[in-house]
């Protein structure tokens, strides 16, 4: 099956959630960016967050985390119906990530992604490009974090 | 961490700043992806070579964490940063693989003071993260915050 026929074009699918502990915040955060409000608690609540908060970059690798473990899920349920699941490939990238707030210690956020457009490449037969929107809504369900992001799909 | 000197003042449009050296090891892109992308051309190198990117290659996400951390020892740790509200674009134009090894660079295309924030301006850069072959691997431009050296400029 293609991704477009098995998901509606602008129809959320909920992902599942993440929930950010202190513990993930800081080791990612001292791996790749430890920035005082990062990975410092006091500096933190000097800062404008205003509290120790997740990377914005740790936030979209949960995004990722969540999408794959609700893609192999929903892979078996489709092979179980004896349909055969898209093949995805890799993405290109993103464009217009927005961190829109914070993501503080014990924070949990839900997941979702939005299939906005499946078109296949003109120079190569047998691909298709997916666009999508993914988002993420943390507990009192405000947003969180948002991009543009692309999929690639063979036939 | 070496003391912060630098001021929103300091990117002025056409300053750039070197990323990098930094190793991509086999570990590393196996660790992450683990976490965050377990996905079999980032897991495993056989799975990579069958796969279009030619090897066992690193995540997106990693790289962009990858080029975040290579931003922080180039100059975000000894700036005055209060963070980015997002990045316009990214491109993974490249496979990054196994034993790459990652430089670059973020030069400033504009900057502004914000009004709804005295003492804070906004720099926009845009960024180049290439491999050991002088190929560009990630391509992206988004804007981070910076506090004033002086706070007075903005209130005129």
């Amino acid at each position: 099956m293609r991704m477009s026929e098995l998901y509606e074009i602008g129809a959320k699918t909920e992902l599942g959630t993440y929930r950010f502990t202190e513990e993930s915040i800081l080791h990612f955060a001292t791996r790749f960016d430890p920035q005082p409000f990062h990975v410092d608690r006091e500096a933190a609540e000097r800062s404008l967050f205003g509290g120790l908060c997740a990377s914005g970059w740790h936030t979209c690798a949960a995004w990722m985390k969540t999408f794959l473990a609700y893609w192999a899920a929903e892979s078996a349920r489709l092979a179980a119906e004896g349909k055969v699941p898209p093949t995805l490939g890799p993405s290109a990238g993103f464009r217009n990530l927005q961190w829109l707030r914070p993501v503080f210690v014990d924070d949990t956020v839900a997941y979702s992604v939005t299939l906005v457009a499946s078109r296949p490449l003109a120079s190569r037969p047998g691909w298709i490009m997916n666009s999508t929107l993914a988002e993420g809504v943390n507990q009192a369900g405000d947003p969180v974090m948002r991009f543009q992001g692309s999929v690639l799909e063979f036939e | 961490m070496s003391e912060a000197n630098l001021y929103y003042e300091d990117f002025a449009p056409g300053r750039s700043f070197a990323l990098g050296p930094r190793q991509v090891t086999t570990e590393e892109i196996i660790e992450f992806a683990r976490e965050f992308d377990p996905q079999p051309m980032h897991l495993d190198e056989e799975a990579g070579k069958r796969s279009i990117l030619g090897g066992l290659a690193a995540s997106g996400w990693h790289t962009s964490a990858m080029f975040m951390r290579m931003m922080i020892d180039s100059y975000l740790l000894r700036s005055h940063s209060e963070g980015a509200p997002g990045v316009d674009f990214m491109e993974w134009k490249k496979p990054v693989l196994a034993g790459d090894t990652l430089g670059g660079s973020s030069t400033v295309l504009e900057s502004r003071p914000l009004r709804s924030r005295p003492g804070i301006g906004v720099v926009k850069f845009r960024h180049e993260v290439t491999n050991q072959h002088g190929e560009v691997v990630c391509l992206s431009e988004n804007s981070i915050m910076f506090r004033m050296r002086e706070r007075s400029e903005v209130s005129a």
